[in-house]
């Protein structure tokens, strides 16, 4: 059976976290009445005209230098035409000749399998980020043969960031995806919730056999999370393998991904190839950005996007917060990937740490393997945790003073989850569960013990 | 210039325009002729220039919200509205295949 080479090429559309839109001052918000978050400008009504948010600008800075991106110190904005109903213009300002960043790269980590100690480094190419304008959201009403359009979502602010197809399966695909919606909410420059339509993926897929020209590929959009992304891609790289060994073709098309059914279905809506009639947006001048020598002297410095000023105030990338957890508390990598997947563990991890004399590393035990177990399993968040840092630190001040062994601090921790409101101390006397450190009343329970089982004595001494 | 059937059933769709007649054919035809005249120019190592813009500074506003909340005034544009959305008709109408259209020069 000759062997197939799967490449996956992802295309990211990231909604910029800012109060107001792209080209106008109405609002950016998440479920608002319909229509209540527009203007005459996102309504595309005759005379009015795009004025630029600068705080997107600097989304997309960021963004570039954090993904190593080269920044374009001149890009340009163009207009790319469809008609949709919620694209009222009948265009969407986008920067398609020259965006404002390219040439960068993302490093993500994978399991090898399955086991999360053998933890490697990958690499995927960034081929560029440009602004552009999002659209408006459409309800389609089949039973009354309608589309219910509604403009607030027309004009927000959005990244989109163009992958190279380095990508090769659906756990690739999902991991790159996470590491960069770390970074996107680690930066602030998007929110980047995937269930909130902040973070949207659409995956290229195409099979080739080694040495071959890429196969012709498909598009699958529709993919509402991380876990979806991984089967989406891994089940259309398995159906176009089935098709071509069957003697079929791919077909140049978009499909959408069914979550219910797990697989891939051509979307109706997509007529073969769009002619998107590109040509550059006049109503914008070119964005002009600066770093420090090339800044001029007399600007307003509010009309100014300085590059080199916005690398200084660059947070700590996950991948940097990792190093540092690793090496300040002397804990494992892949225990730094699970602080840094599940929002508020690391805070609470280093909570517990500083209000405890146990070592770090014993601590991240009953971090990851107590804590967060319970918490998967009653579906709760770290902030939702029925036990705090300060619940947990003092109960492991007990076990490391010796007052209590390990099995009775996770009896203790089962009592705690229930909320009660008792200290740990106040449950450990109650079930009795102290460590008896005394001599003589460990010598006298020994005794005990010993003479209630006569018989077992004098099978051992015969022995 | 050669306007032929694929070039005009190209265009049709692109821009939801029809070209039912030869009148139609004609005035484009017509209309591409005027626009070549700048054809004329020599433009050799000259950029092309996207607008008279360019020069000017692109102004950055404040990312305040200053603006929405105009519901009832947008909506009063809306031929058909259903509880403050705006109707339009189903999805994308697919337009029939290319060979199934009439073209105007098959019409005349």
């Amino acid at each position: 059976l000759a062997s197939w080479v799967p490449v996956v090429g992802l295309e990211i559309h990231a909604q910029i976290s800012s109060n107001s839109k792209l080209f106008s001052g109405s609002q950016v918000q998440f479920a608002a009445p319909p229509n209540s978050l527009v203007s005459f400008f996102d309504a595309s009504l005759p005379g009015t005209l795009p004025v630029l948010n600068r705080r997107c600008v600097e989304a997309a800075v960021m963004t570039g230098l954090a993904l190593n991106c080269s920044i374009n110190k001149k890009s340009l904005f163009d207009r790319k035409h469809y008609f949709y109903a919620d694209l009222p213009a009948g265009y969407q300002i986008t920067q398609q000749r020259v965006p404002i960043a390219v040439n960068g790269s993302l490093s993500y980590s994978l399991c090898i399998d399955n086991k999360m100690s053998q933890m490697v480094t990958k690499t995927v190419r960034i081929k560029q980020i440009q602004l552009e304008q999002d659209s408006g959201k459409s309800l389609h009403d089949d039973t009354r043969s309608q589309t219910l359009v509604d403009l607030n979502r027309a004009g927000v602010g959005l990244m989109e960031v163009v992958m190279e197809p380095d990508l090769c399966c659906g756990e690739e695909a999902a991991a790159a995806i996470r590491e960069l919606q770390l970074i996107l909410q680690t930066l602030g420059s998007s929110q980047a919730v995937m269930a909130e339509g902040q973070l949207r993926v659409d995956a290229n897929v195409s099979v080739h056999h080694p040495g071959d020209p890429y196969g012709v590929r498909t598009e699958v959009k529709n993919i509402n999370s991380i876990r979806f992304l991984a089967k989406a891609v891994d089940y259309e790289i398995q159906r176009q393998i089935e098709e071509l060994e069957n003697g079929g073709t791919i077909l140049n098309e978009t499909r959408a991904f069914d979550s219910r059914l797990g697989c891939t279905v051509p979307m109706r809506d997509k007529e073969g190839k769009q002619d998107y009639r590109f040509i550059p947006e006049p109503n914008l001048p070119p964005l002009i950005l600066y770093d420090a020598k090339s800044l001029p002297a007399n600007m307003n410095h509010q009309q100014v996007v300085n590059i080199d000023w916005i690398r200084e105030r660059l947070p700590d990338l996950p991948s940097v917060k990792r190093a540092k957890l690793v090496e300040q508390y002397e804990i494992l990598p892949e225990h730094s990937f699970t602080l840094l997947n599940e929002e508020g563990l690391t805070e609470f991890f280093e909570n517990v740490v500083k209000q405890t004399q146990m070592k770090p590393r014993k601590v991240i035990g009953w971090i990851l393997n107590d804590l967060l177990s319970y918490l998967k399993q009653h579906s709760l968040t770290v902030k939702e945790s029925p036990v705090s840092s300060f619940l947990l630190a003092d109960l492991l001040n007990l076990l490391e003073k010796k007052e209590i062994s390990a099995a009775a601090a996770k009896q203790v921790l089962a009592e705690l989850w229930k909320g009660e409101g008792k200290t740990p101390l106040e449950i450990v006397k109650e079930k009795k569960l102290e460590l008896i450190q005394d001599q003589k009343e460990l010598e006298q329970i020994c005794q005990l013990v010993i003479d209630g089982h006569e018989n077992e004595v004098i099978m051992m001494a015969l022995r | 210039p050669e306007v032929t059937v694929e070039v005009l059933a190209h265009l049709e769709r692109l821009a939801l325009v029809d070209f039912r007649d030869e009148e139609g054919v004609e005035r484009l035809q017509k209309a591409i002729q005027f626009a070549d005249q700048l054809q004329e120019v020599n433009t050799d190592g000259v950029e092309p220039m996207d607008s008279v813009l360019e020069d000017r500074c692109l102004y950055l506003r404040e990312d305040d919200v200053t603006e929405g909340n105009c519901t009832k005034e947008l909506l009063k544009n809306a031929r058909e509205k259903v509880e403050e959305y705006f109707v339009a008709p189903p999805g994308n109408i697919p337009l029939p295949k290319l060979d199934e259209q009439e073209t105007s020069l098959q019409g005349s």
